[in-house]
Protein backbone atom coordinates (compact mmCIF):
# COMPACT_ATOMS: atom_id res chain seq x y z
CA UNK A 1 0.00 0.00 0.00
CA UNK A 2 0.98 3.58 -0.78
CA UNK A 3 0.39 6.07 1.71
CA UNK A 4 -0.19 9.37 0.04
CA UNK A 5 1.00 12.36 1.73
CA UNK A 6 -2.43 14.75 2.28
CA UNK A 7 -2.59 18.65 3.85
CA UNK A 8 -5.55 19.05 5.18
CA UNK A 9 -6.41 22.72 4.63
CA UNK A 10 -8.76 24.01 7.68
CA UNK A 11 -11.03 26.14 7.12
CA UNK A 12 -9.07 29.51 7.16
CA UNK A 13 -6.02 28.55 7.65
CA UNK A 14 -3.64 28.91 5.19
CA UNK A 15 0.14 27.83 4.70
CA UNK A 16 1.72 31.63 3.96
CA UNK A 17 3.81 33.32 6.67
CA UNK A 18 2.21 36.64 7.96
CA UNK A 19 2.27 40.30 7.08
CA UNK A 20 3.47 42.75 9.70
CA UNK A 21 0.01 43.65 10.45
CA UNK A 22 -1.29 39.76 11.24
CA UNK A 23 1.65 39.24 13.15
CA UNK A 24 0.87 42.66 15.69
CA UNK A 25 -2.70 41.48 15.45
CA UNK A 26 -1.80 38.18 16.54
CA UNK A 27 0.36 39.17 19.40
CA UNK A 28 -2.46 41.62 20.79
CA UNK A 29 -5.12 39.14 20.34
CA UNK A 30 -3.32 35.80 21.39
CA UNK A 31 -5.07 34.17 18.38
CA UNK A 32 -3.43 33.39 15.10
CA UNK A 33 -4.90 36.91 12.85
CA UNK A 34 -5.15 35.92 9.21
CA UNK A 35 -6.55 38.80 6.44
CA UNK A 36 -10.47 38.78 7.33
CA UNK A 37 -10.60 37.41 10.47
CA UNK A 38 -12.43 39.59 13.50
CA UNK A 39 -10.34 39.81 16.55
CA UNK A 40 -10.50 41.28 19.84
CA UNK A 41 -7.42 42.89 20.79
CA UNK A 42 -5.40 44.89 23.46
CA UNK A 43 -3.89 48.34 22.88
CA UNK A 44 -0.96 49.58 23.65
CA UNK A 45 -1.71 53.14 23.59
CA UNK A 46 -5.01 55.41 22.98
CA UNK A 47 -5.06 58.66 22.40
CA UNK A 48 -7.67 61.47 21.43
CA UNK A 49 -7.90 65.10 20.11
CA UNK A 50 -9.59 68.06 20.82
CA UNK A 51 -11.71 67.69 18.12
CA UNK A 52 -12.52 64.21 19.30
CA UNK A 53 -11.96 64.12 22.99
CA UNK A 54 -15.11 65.66 24.15
CA UNK A 55 -17.55 63.26 21.98
CA UNK A 56 -15.51 60.30 23.25
CA UNK A 57 -15.88 61.68 27.18
CA UNK A 58 -19.77 61.99 26.48
CA UNK A 59 -19.40 58.39 25.53
CA UNK A 60 -17.29 57.13 27.90
CA UNK A 61 -19.79 58.50 30.81
CA UNK A 62 -22.71 56.73 28.51
CA UNK A 63 -21.15 53.61 28.80
CA UNK A 64 -21.02 54.30 32.15
CA UNK A 65 -16.96 54.49 31.89
CA UNK A 66 -15.61 55.13 35.98
CA UNK A 67 -11.95 54.68 35.15
CA UNK A 68 -9.94 54.72 32.69
CA UNK A 69 -7.83 50.60 32.24
CA UNK A 70 -4.53 52.24 32.49
CA UNK A 71 -4.06 55.69 32.65
CA UNK A 72 -0.11 55.32 31.31
CA UNK A 73 -1.61 54.02 28.37
CA UNK A 74 -4.40 56.91 27.46
CA UNK A 75 -3.14 60.19 26.38
CA UNK A 76 -5.23 63.33 25.43
CA UNK A 77 -3.62 66.46 23.14
CA UNK A 78 -5.70 69.79 22.97
CA UNK A 79 -3.63 70.54 19.17
CA UNK A 80 -6.62 71.17 16.42
CA UNK A 81 -7.80 74.73 18.49
CA UNK A 82 -4.76 75.60 20.30
CA UNK A 83 -4.91 77.78 22.06
CA UNK A 84 -8.73 78.33 22.09
CA UNK A 85 -9.74 80.97 19.18
CA UNK A 86 -13.63 81.17 20.97
CA UNK A 87 -15.38 80.64 23.85
CA UNK A 88 -17.62 77.13 22.24
CA UNK A 89 -13.82 75.40 21.72
CA UNK A 90 -12.91 76.94 25.54
CA UNK A 91 -15.70 74.91 26.83
CA UNK A 92 -14.52 71.68 25.11
CA UNK A 93 -10.98 72.08 26.34
CA UNK A 94 -11.90 73.03 29.97
CA UNK A 95 -14.10 69.25 29.56
CA UNK A 96 -11.20 67.77 28.57
CA UNK A 97 -8.29 69.18 31.45
CA UNK A 98 -11.35 67.86 33.82
CA UNK A 99 -11.59 64.63 32.40
CA UNK A 100 -7.88 64.13 32.22
CA UNK A 101 -7.44 65.30 35.56
CA UNK A 102 -10.13 63.34 37.32
CA UNK A 103 -8.69 60.00 35.16
CA UNK A 104 -5.41 60.79 35.84
CA UNK A 105 -4.68 60.43 32.63
CA UNK A 106 -1.46 62.68 30.38
CA UNK A 107 -3.21 65.96 29.08
CA UNK A 108 -0.53 67.67 26.05
CA UNK A 109 -2.18 71.05 26.55
CA UNK A 110 -1.76 74.29 23.55
CA UNK A 111 1.97 74.44 22.48
CA UNK A 112 2.96 70.73 23.05
CA UNK A 113 2.47 70.25 19.49
CA UNK A 114 0.52 68.09 17.30
CA UNK A 115 -0.25 64.61 18.46
CA UNK A 116 1.06 62.83 16.13
CA UNK A 117 4.41 64.09 16.73
CA UNK A 118 3.92 64.30 20.50
CA UNK A 119 2.88 60.30 20.54
CA UNK A 120 6.26 59.03 18.98
CA UNK A 121 8.61 61.73 20.97
CA UNK A 122 6.38 60.31 24.13
CA UNK A 123 8.61 57.29 23.49
CA UNK A 124 5.43 54.96 24.15
CA UNK A 125 5.15 53.96 20.59
CA UNK A 126 7.51 51.86 18.62
CA UNK A 127 7.76 48.07 16.90
CA UNK A 128 5.30 45.98 17.57
CA UNK A 129 2.91 48.42 19.47
CA UNK A 130 -0.79 48.53 18.59
CA UNK A 131 -2.01 52.33 19.40
CA UNK A 132 -5.51 53.59 18.55
CA UNK A 133 -6.61 57.50 18.29
CA UNK A 134 -9.45 59.19 17.43
CA UNK A 135 -7.83 61.21 14.73
CA UNK A 136 -7.70 59.55 11.20
CA UNK A 137 -3.87 60.18 10.64
CA UNK A 138 -3.03 57.93 13.75
CA UNK A 139 -1.48 56.05 11.08
CA UNK A 140 1.34 58.26 11.03
CA UNK A 141 3.26 55.58 13.85
CA UNK A 142 3.38 52.65 11.06
CA UNK A 143 6.81 54.56 10.04
CA UNK A 144 7.82 52.95 13.35
CA UNK A 145 6.66 49.69 12.63
CA UNK A 146 3.92 49.90 14.93
CA UNK A 147 0.32 49.13 14.30
CA UNK A 148 -1.62 52.42 14.46
CA UNK A 149 -4.94 53.28 13.37
CA UNK A 150 -7.95 56.13 13.62
CA UNK A 151 -11.00 55.50 14.97
CA UNK A 152 -14.16 57.53 16.20
CA UNK A 153 -14.85 58.83 19.72
CA UNK A 154 -17.15 55.88 20.65
CA UNK A 155 -14.72 53.55 19.71
CA UNK A 156 -12.18 55.47 21.69
CA UNK A 157 -14.41 55.16 24.69
CA UNK A 158 -14.52 51.82 24.12
CA UNK A 159 -10.93 51.36 24.51
CA UNK A 160 -10.13 53.70 27.29
CA UNK A 161 -12.38 51.74 29.39
CA UNK A 162 -11.75 47.75 28.21
CA UNK A 163 -8.26 48.19 26.63
CA UNK A 164 -9.41 46.57 23.77
CA UNK A 165 -10.73 46.94 20.29
CA UNK A 166 -12.48 44.87 17.94
CA UNK A 167 -10.67 44.65 14.15
CA UNK A 168 -10.91 43.13 11.01
CA UNK A 169 -7.81 41.58 10.22
CA UNK A 170 -6.94 43.62 6.82
CA UNK A 171 -5.14 42.96 3.97
CA UNK A 172 -1.96 44.08 2.81
CA UNK A 173 -0.94 46.22 -0.76
CA UNK A 174 2.48 46.30 -0.92
CA UNK A 175 4.55 49.35 -1.84
CA UNK A 176 7.95 48.51 -3.19
CA UNK A 177 9.90 51.41 -4.07
CA UNK A 178 13.02 51.15 -5.64
CA UNK A 179 15.56 53.65 -6.74
CA UNK A 180 17.09 56.68 -5.35
CA UNK A 181 14.69 60.34 -5.14
CA UNK A 182 16.80 63.00 -7.14
CA UNK A 183 17.51 66.59 -4.89
CA UNK A 184 14.63 68.53 -3.92
CA UNK A 185 12.22 65.23 -4.47
CA UNK A 186 11.30 63.94 -1.00
CA UNK A 187 8.87 61.47 0.93
CA UNK A 188 6.06 64.09 0.24
CA UNK A 189 6.04 63.88 -3.26
CA UNK A 190 7.27 60.01 -3.55
CA UNK A 191 3.81 59.30 -1.50
CA UNK A 192 1.50 62.18 -3.16
CA UNK A 193 2.64 60.13 -6.15
CA UNK A 194 1.05 56.88 -4.46
CA UNK A 195 -1.91 58.12 -3.70
CA UNK A 196 -2.52 59.53 -7.31
CA UNK A 197 -1.25 56.19 -8.58
CA UNK A 198 -3.76 54.70 -6.70
CA UNK A 199 -6.72 56.87 -5.69
CA UNK A 200 -8.21 57.58 -2.78
CA UNK A 201 -10.35 54.44 -1.99
CA UNK A 202 -7.19 52.22 -3.31
CA UNK A 203 -6.40 50.68 -0.37
CA UNK A 204 -10.24 51.45 1.57
CA UNK A 205 -9.88 48.15 3.99
CA UNK A 206 -6.69 47.07 3.70
CA UNK A 207 -2.89 48.20 5.02
CA UNK A 208 -0.13 49.67 3.00
CA UNK A 209 3.48 48.20 3.81
CA UNK A 210 5.84 50.63 2.10
CA UNK A 211 9.67 48.87 1.57
CA UNK A 212 12.53 48.95 -1.14
CA UNK A 213 15.81 50.80 -1.02
CA UNK A 214 13.90 54.61 -1.47
CA UNK A 215 11.98 53.60 1.66
CA UNK A 216 14.68 52.13 3.69
CA UNK A 217 16.94 55.40 2.14
CA UNK A 218 14.41 57.81 4.20
CA UNK A 219 14.94 59.41 7.28
CA UNK A 220 12.62 58.49 10.40
CA UNK A 221 10.74 61.59 9.66
CA UNK A 222 10.21 61.09 6.01
CA UNK A 223 8.77 57.54 6.85
CA UNK A 224 6.46 59.27 9.04
CA UNK A 225 5.32 61.70 5.95
CA UNK A 226 4.34 58.63 3.79
CA UNK A 227 2.77 56.54 6.97
CA UNK A 228 0.76 59.70 7.40
CA UNK A 229 -1.36 59.67 4.14
CA UNK A 230 -1.68 56.30 3.84
CA UNK A 231 -5.45 57.01 5.12
CA UNK A 232 -5.35 59.49 1.89
CA UNK A 233 -5.59 55.91 -0.33
CA UNK A 234 -8.16 54.59 2.12
CA UNK A 235 -5.72 52.62 4.17
CA UNK A 236 -6.13 51.61 7.80
CA UNK A 237 -2.28 51.60 8.66
CA UNK A 238 1.07 52.29 6.60
CA UNK A 239 3.58 50.50 7.72
CA UNK A 240 7.45 49.68 7.27
CA UNK A 241 9.71 47.97 9.10
CA UNK A 242 11.83 48.74 11.83
CA UNK A 243 16.11 49.24 11.16
CA UNK A 244 19.27 50.33 12.61
CA UNK A 245 17.29 54.47 11.94
CA UNK A 246 14.67 53.19 13.79
CA UNK A 247 16.03 51.91 17.10
CA UNK A 248 18.43 55.59 16.40
CA UNK A 249 15.42 57.77 16.46
CA UNK A 250 13.72 55.45 19.60
CA UNK A 251 16.51 55.96 21.63
CA UNK A 252 16.01 59.84 21.87
CA UNK A 253 12.99 59.03 23.53
CA UNK A 254 12.39 55.73 24.84
CA UNK A 255 14.57 52.86 27.18
CA UNK A 256 12.26 50.32 26.02
CA UNK A 257 13.92 47.35 24.39
CA UNK A 258 11.04 46.72 21.25
CA UNK A 259 11.09 43.79 19.39
CA UNK A 260 11.18 44.64 15.47
CA UNK A 261 7.85 43.02 13.03
CA UNK A 262 9.22 41.86 9.89
CA UNK A 263 6.66 40.64 7.01
CA UNK A 264 7.38 36.65 6.80
CA UNK A 265 9.00 36.04 2.82
CA UNK A 266 5.82 33.65 2.10
CA UNK A 267 3.33 36.88 3.33
CA UNK A 268 0.25 36.62 1.66
CA UNK A 269 -0.50 40.06 -0.30
CA UNK A 270 -3.44 41.70 -2.12
CA UNK A 271 -1.38 43.38 -4.23
CA UNK A 272 2.48 44.00 -4.91
CA UNK A 273 2.84 47.27 -6.60
CA UNK A 274 6.74 48.63 -7.79
CA UNK A 275 7.79 51.62 -8.76
CA UNK A 276 11.43 52.87 -9.53
CA UNK A 277 11.78 56.41 -7.83
CA UNK A 278 14.61 58.09 -9.79
CA UNK A 279 13.06 60.27 -12.11
CA UNK A 280 10.34 61.42 -9.88
CA UNK A 281 9.90 65.19 -9.82
CA UNK A 282 8.46 66.90 -7.40
CA UNK A 283 4.70 66.46 -7.20
CA UNK A 284 1.86 68.47 -6.76
CA UNK A 285 -2.00 67.62 -5.30
CA UNK A 286 -4.93 69.71 -7.18
CA UNK A 287 -7.72 71.07 -5.44
CA UNK A 288 -9.90 69.58 -4.17
CA UNK A 289 -8.84 65.67 -4.36
CA UNK A 290 -5.77 64.58 -2.54
CA UNK A 291 -5.52 62.07 -5.63
CA UNK A 292 -5.47 64.64 -8.04
CA UNK A 293 -1.62 64.26 -8.05
CA UNK A 294 0.57 66.12 -11.26
CA UNK A 295 4.29 66.85 -11.41
CA UNK A 296 5.43 70.47 -10.72
CA UNK A 297 5.88 71.32 -14.23
CA UNK A 298 1.93 71.56 -14.94
CA UNK A 299 0.94 73.70 -12.52
CA UNK A 300 3.76 75.96 -11.99
CA UNK A 301 2.93 79.34 -12.42
CA UNK A 302 -0.69 79.08 -10.88
CA UNK A 303 -0.51 82.43 -8.61
CA UNK A 304 -0.69 81.57 -4.81
CA UNK A 305 -2.00 83.87 -1.94
CA UNK A 306 -0.76 81.80 0.97
CA UNK A 307 1.77 79.38 1.96
CA UNK A 308 1.57 76.61 5.29
CA UNK A 309 4.78 74.56 6.33
CA UNK A 310 3.33 72.30 9.17
CA UNK A 311 1.35 69.58 10.39
CA UNK A 312 1.72 66.46 11.71
CA UNK A 313 2.69 65.15 7.59
CA UNK A 314 5.38 67.68 7.03
CA UNK A 315 6.00 70.14 10.34
CA UNK A 316 9.19 68.09 11.73
CA UNK A 317 12.50 69.51 12.06
CA UNK A 318 14.23 68.56 8.11
CA UNK A 319 11.12 70.02 6.81
CA UNK A 320 11.74 73.42 8.51
CA UNK A 321 15.21 72.93 7.24
CA UNK A 322 14.33 71.73 3.71
CA UNK A 323 12.46 75.38 3.44
CA UNK A 324 14.75 76.88 5.44
CA UNK A 325 17.30 76.20 2.91
CA UNK A 326 15.60 77.56 0.04
CA UNK A 327 14.32 80.61 2.09
CA UNK A 328 17.97 81.95 3.51
CA UNK A 329 18.75 85.51 2.37
CA UNK A 330 15.97 85.44 0.42
CA UNK A 331 12.45 87.42 0.78
CA UNK A 332 8.66 86.09 -0.15
CA UNK A 333 6.78 87.33 -2.31
CA UNK A 334 4.98 90.47 -1.66
CA UNK A 335 1.37 88.86 -1.98
CA UNK A 336 1.94 86.09 -0.37
CA UNK A 337 1.52 85.12 3.65
CA UNK A 338 3.74 82.54 4.36
CA UNK A 339 2.37 80.64 7.65
CA UNK A 340 4.74 77.98 9.66
CA UNK A 341 3.74 75.99 12.55
CA UNK A 342 6.67 73.57 14.23
CA UNK A 343 5.01 70.09 14.72
CA UNK A 344 5.86 70.14 18.60
CA UNK A 345 7.22 72.74 21.07
CA UNK A 346 10.71 70.37 21.24
CA UNK A 347 10.97 70.96 17.07
CA UNK A 348 10.06 74.64 17.31
CA UNK A 349 13.05 75.02 20.47
CA UNK A 350 15.36 72.78 17.77
CA UNK A 351 14.33 75.25 15.04
CA UNK A 352 15.38 78.03 17.18
CA UNK A 353 18.57 76.66 18.17
CA UNK A 354 19.66 76.18 14.59
CA UNK A 355 18.52 79.29 13.30
CA UNK A 356 15.92 78.06 11.55
CA UNK A 357 13.30 79.94 12.80
CA UNK A 358 15.28 83.28 12.53
CA UNK A 359 15.82 82.41 8.30
CA UNK A 360 12.08 81.99 8.17
CA UNK A 361 10.88 85.14 9.84
CA UNK A 362 13.21 87.55 8.48
CA UNK A 363 11.96 85.93 5.47
CA UNK A 364 8.78 86.66 5.66
CA UNK A 365 7.22 83.93 7.77
CA UNK A 366 4.41 83.86 10.36
CA UNK A 367 5.19 81.41 12.81
CA UNK A 368 2.12 79.75 14.96
CA UNK A 369 1.90 78.16 17.93
CA UNK A 370 2.87 74.30 17.23
CA UNK A 371 -0.67 72.60 16.02
CA UNK A 372 -3.20 71.74 13.22
CA UNK A 373 -5.15 75.13 12.81
CA UNK A 374 -3.98 75.92 9.77
CA UNK A 375 -4.50 72.75 8.04
CA UNK A 376 -8.46 72.07 9.85
CA UNK A 377 -9.28 75.37 9.57
CA UNK A 378 -9.97 75.66 12.93
CA UNK A 379 -7.93 79.64 13.31
CA UNK A 380 -4.44 80.61 12.54
CA UNK A 381 -5.26 81.57 8.51
CA UNK A 382 -8.21 81.05 6.98
CA UNK A 383 -8.16 81.93 3.56
CA UNK A 384 -10.55 84.33 1.87
CA UNK A 385 -13.10 83.70 -1.66
CA UNK A 386 -11.29 82.19 -4.88
CA UNK A 387 -7.34 82.33 -3.05
CA UNK A 388 -4.94 79.42 -3.73
CA UNK A 389 -3.06 78.01 -0.69
CA UNK A 390 0.02 75.63 -1.33
CA UNK A 391 0.49 73.26 2.11
CA UNK A 392 2.25 70.84 3.17
CA UNK A 393 -0.74 69.23 4.75
CA UNK A 394 -2.27 66.10 3.82
CA UNK A 395 -6.00 67.43 2.66
CA UNK A 396 -7.10 69.86 0.26
CA UNK A 397 -11.03 69.17 0.63
CA UNK A 398 -13.04 71.89 -0.79
CA UNK A 399 -13.40 74.11 2.71
CA UNK A 400 -10.76 72.18 4.55
CA UNK A 401 -9.15 75.42 5.60
CA UNK A 402 -12.15 76.65 6.73
CA UNK A 403 -13.38 78.29 3.77
CA UNK A 404 -15.00 76.34 0.72
CA UNK A 405 -14.24 78.95 -2.34
CA UNK A 406 -10.73 78.55 -1.72
CA UNK A 407 -8.35 76.53 -3.28
CA UNK A 408 -5.87 74.30 -1.95
CA UNK A 409 -2.79 72.47 -3.21
CA UNK A 410 -0.55 69.97 -1.66
CA UNK A 411 3.34 69.78 -1.48
CA UNK A 412 6.73 69.04 0.31
CA UNK A 413 8.13 71.99 2.22
CA UNK A 414 10.47 72.87 -0.36
CA UNK A 415 7.79 73.23 -2.93
CA UNK A 416 6.11 75.55 -0.48
CA UNK A 417 8.88 77.55 0.24
CA UNK A 418 10.20 78.07 -3.51
CA UNK A 419 6.58 78.82 -4.12
CA UNK A 420 5.86 81.54 -1.61
CA UNK A 421 9.27 83.37 -2.90
CA UNK A 422 7.73 83.15 -6.24
CA UNK A 423 4.33 84.06 -5.88
CA UNK A 424 3.10 81.39 -7.61
CA UNK A 425 3.25 77.37 -7.97
CA UNK A 426 7.22 77.03 -8.49
CA UNK A 427 9.51 73.82 -8.83
CA UNK A 428 12.11 74.12 -6.15
CA UNK A 429 15.10 72.49 -8.18
CA UNK A 430 15.13 75.98 -9.52
CA UNK A 431 15.83 77.69 -6.26
CA UNK B 1 -35.29 46.99 10.69
CA UNK B 2 -37.36 48.28 7.68
CA UNK B 3 -37.04 52.49 6.94
CA UNK B 4 -38.76 54.12 4.52
CA UNK B 5 -37.97 57.60 3.02
CA UNK B 6 -36.74 59.22 -0.22
CA UNK B 7 -33.61 59.53 -1.89
CA UNK B 8 -30.75 62.18 -1.44
CA UNK B 9 -28.91 61.37 -4.39
CA UNK B 10 -24.88 62.82 -4.03
CA UNK B 11 -23.58 61.92 -7.62
CA UNK B 12 -20.38 61.68 -5.96
CA UNK B 13 -17.42 59.22 -5.66
CA UNK B 14 -14.94 60.27 -2.21
CA UNK B 15 -17.41 62.11 -0.35
CA UNK B 16 -14.94 62.97 2.44
CA UNK B 17 -16.46 63.91 6.31
CA UNK B 18 -15.50 67.69 5.63
CA UNK B 19 -18.37 67.86 3.30
CA UNK B 20 -20.46 65.82 5.72
CA UNK B 21 -20.13 68.23 8.40
CA UNK B 22 -16.78 70.98 7.93
CA UNK B 23 -14.07 71.25 11.00
CA UNK B 24 -15.43 74.76 11.23
CA UNK B 25 -18.28 73.84 12.92
CA UNK B 26 -17.38 70.40 14.52
CA UNK B 27 -14.58 71.80 16.73
CA UNK B 28 -16.98 74.40 18.68
CA UNK B 29 -19.66 72.50 20.54
CA UNK B 30 -21.32 68.80 21.47
CA UNK B 31 -24.63 70.07 20.28
CA UNK B 32 -25.23 67.56 17.32
CA UNK B 33 -28.66 69.19 16.51
CA UNK B 34 -26.73 72.11 15.87
CA UNK B 35 -24.37 70.75 13.54
CA UNK B 36 -26.98 68.75 11.56
CA UNK B 37 -27.86 72.48 10.12
CA UNK B 38 -24.78 71.99 8.50
CA UNK B 39 -24.79 69.07 6.97
CA UNK B 40 -23.32 68.37 3.23
CA UNK B 41 -23.63 72.12 3.59
CA UNK B 42 -20.15 72.56 0.99
CA UNK B 43 -22.29 70.26 -1.72
CA UNK B 44 -25.49 71.85 -1.47
CA UNK B 45 -26.12 74.83 1.12
CA UNK B 46 -29.75 74.32 1.47
CA UNK B 47 -29.43 70.21 2.05
CA UNK B 48 -30.85 70.42 5.98
CA UNK B 49 -34.22 71.86 4.23
CA UNK B 50 -34.67 69.69 2.22
CA UNK B 51 -34.70 66.53 4.50
CA UNK B 52 -38.19 64.91 5.77
CA UNK B 53 -37.33 62.37 8.57
CA UNK B 54 -36.53 59.21 7.33
CA UNK B 55 -34.65 60.15 4.25
CA UNK B 56 -31.65 58.47 2.60
CA UNK B 57 -28.43 59.82 1.70
CA UNK B 58 -27.29 58.11 -1.72
CA UNK B 59 -24.14 58.46 -2.81
CA UNK B 60 -21.28 56.79 -5.14
CA UNK B 61 -18.12 54.95 -3.30
CA UNK B 62 -15.68 55.54 -0.66
CA UNK B 63 -18.46 57.93 1.35
CA UNK B 64 -17.27 59.21 4.58
CA UNK B 65 -13.24 59.00 3.41
CA UNK B 66 -11.29 61.57 5.37
CA UNK B 67 -11.03 62.44 9.05
CA UNK B 68 -11.99 60.07 11.81
CA UNK B 69 -15.01 62.74 13.08
CA UNK B 70 -17.57 61.06 14.82
CA UNK B 71 -19.77 64.23 14.23
CA UNK B 72 -19.77 62.99 10.39
CA UNK B 73 -22.10 60.07 11.14
CA UNK B 74 -23.91 61.96 14.39
CA UNK B 75 -24.85 64.91 12.06
CA UNK B 76 -26.15 62.95 9.03
CA UNK B 77 -28.63 61.37 11.97
CA UNK B 78 -29.44 64.38 13.45
CA UNK B 79 -30.67 65.86 10.60
CA UNK B 80 -33.08 62.73 10.52
CA UNK B 81 -31.27 60.97 7.57
CA UNK B 82 -32.26 57.13 8.71
CA UNK B 83 -29.42 55.43 6.66
CA UNK B 84 -26.61 55.98 4.17
CA UNK B 85 -26.62 53.83 0.95
CA UNK B 86 -23.66 54.19 -0.92
CA UNK B 87 -21.68 51.57 -3.35
CA UNK B 88 -18.75 51.54 -0.52
CA UNK B 89 -17.92 53.20 2.64
CA UNK B 90 -14.12 53.90 3.88
CA UNK B 91 -13.99 52.17 6.83
CA UNK B 92 -13.56 54.71 9.62
CA UNK B 93 -16.81 56.10 8.76
CA UNK B 94 -18.67 52.92 8.69
CA UNK B 95 -17.31 51.95 12.17
CA UNK B 96 -18.50 55.11 13.85
CA UNK B 97 -22.25 55.13 11.73
CA UNK B 98 -22.29 51.54 13.52
CA UNK B 99 -21.02 52.82 16.78
CA UNK B 100 -23.74 55.32 16.81
CA UNK B 101 -26.70 53.53 15.65
CA UNK B 102 -26.71 54.96 12.01
CA UNK B 103 -27.42 52.11 9.67
CA UNK B 104 -25.03 52.29 6.38
CA UNK B 105 -25.63 50.15 3.19
CA UNK B 106 -23.45 48.91 0.62
CA UNK B 107 -25.55 48.36 -2.57
CA UNK B 108 -25.75 49.33 -6.31
CA UNK B 109 -26.46 52.83 -6.15
CA UNK B 110 -26.74 52.93 -9.40
CA UNK B 111 -30.23 51.91 -9.70
CA UNK B 112 -31.52 54.71 -7.40
CA UNK B 113 -32.06 58.26 -9.04
CA UNK B 114 -32.67 61.72 -7.10
CA UNK B 115 -36.30 61.52 -5.25
CA UNK B 116 -37.26 57.78 -5.44
CA UNK B 117 -38.49 56.68 -2.58
CA UNK B 118 -37.09 53.80 -0.94
CA UNK B 119 -37.57 50.24 1.71
CA UNK B 120 -34.78 49.15 3.39
CA UNK B 121 -35.03 46.26 5.05
CA UNK B 122 -31.91 45.97 6.97
CA UNK B 123 -32.07 42.97 8.34
CA UNK B 124 -32.70 40.83 5.14
CA UNK B 125 -30.37 42.86 3.58
CA UNK B 126 -32.26 44.47 0.95
CA UNK B 127 -33.33 47.85 -0.71
CA UNK B 128 -36.71 48.18 -2.78
CA UNK B 129 -36.97 51.19 -5.10
CA UNK B 130 -40.38 51.50 -5.02
CA UNK B 131 -40.43 54.38 -7.11
CA UNK B 132 -38.42 51.87 -10.04
CA UNK B 133 -40.12 48.77 -8.81
CA UNK B 134 -36.71 47.37 -8.64
CA UNK B 135 -35.04 45.31 -5.21
CA UNK B 136 -31.39 45.96 -4.96
CA UNK B 137 -29.08 43.66 -2.88
CA UNK B 138 -27.11 44.58 -0.19
CA UNK B 139 -23.94 43.55 1.29
CA UNK B 140 -24.33 42.14 4.42
CA UNK B 141 -22.72 43.67 7.34
CA UNK B 142 -20.50 41.75 9.83
CA UNK B 143 -21.53 39.80 12.00
CA UNK B 144 -20.15 41.97 14.90
CA UNK B 145 -21.78 45.36 13.50
CA UNK B 146 -25.13 43.40 13.39
CA UNK B 147 -24.52 42.96 17.29
CA UNK B 148 -23.72 46.50 17.50
CA UNK B 149 -26.08 48.51 15.75
CA UNK B 150 -29.03 45.52 17.39
CA UNK B 151 -27.83 47.08 20.79
CA UNK B 152 -28.22 51.15 19.02
CA UNK B 153 -24.82 51.46 19.01
CA UNK B 154 -21.12 50.65 21.19
CA UNK B 155 -22.62 52.64 24.07
CA UNK B 156 -25.20 50.68 24.89
CA UNK B 157 -23.94 47.33 24.06
CA UNK B 158 -20.90 48.49 26.67
CA UNK B 159 -23.67 49.63 29.15
CA UNK B 160 -25.48 46.36 28.44
CA UNK B 161 -22.53 43.88 28.71
CA UNK B 162 -19.92 46.15 30.50
CA UNK B 163 -17.28 45.44 27.25
CA UNK B 164 -16.80 43.59 24.07
CA UNK B 165 -19.38 40.67 23.62
CA UNK B 166 -19.23 40.61 19.85
CA UNK B 167 -18.45 36.56 19.89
Amino acid sequence: MVLIPVIILERGIKLSGQTIIEKILSSHSGQTARAGDIVIANVDLVMGQDGTSPLAIRAFNDMGGREVFDPEKVAMVIDHSAPSPNEGVSALHKLMREFAEEKKIKLYDIGEGVCHQLMPESGRVGPGKLVVGADSHTCTYGALNAFSTGVGSTDLAGAMISGKMWFKVPETIKFVCEGKLPERVYAKDLILYLIGDVTADGATYKAAEYTGQAVKALSIEGRMTMANMAIEMGAKAGLMEADEKTFRWLKQYSDEKFTPVTADADAEYAEIRRYDVSSLEPQVAMPHRVDNVTGVSQVAGTPIQQAVIGTCTNGRLEDLRAAASILEGRKIHPKVRLIVAPASKRIYLEAIKEGILQVLVEAGAAVVTPGCGPCVGTHNGIPSDGENVISTANRNFKGRMGNSSANIFLASPATVAASALAGEIADPREF
Amino acid sequence: MKLSGEAHKFDLNDINTDYIISGKYKFKTLDMKELAKHVMEDLDPDFYSKIKTGDFIVAGSNFGCGSSREQAPLAIKNAGISAVLAKSFARIFYRNAINTGLPVVECDTDKIEHGDRLEVDLSAGVVRNISKNLEIKARPLPEVMIKILNDGGLAPHFRKYGGFQIY
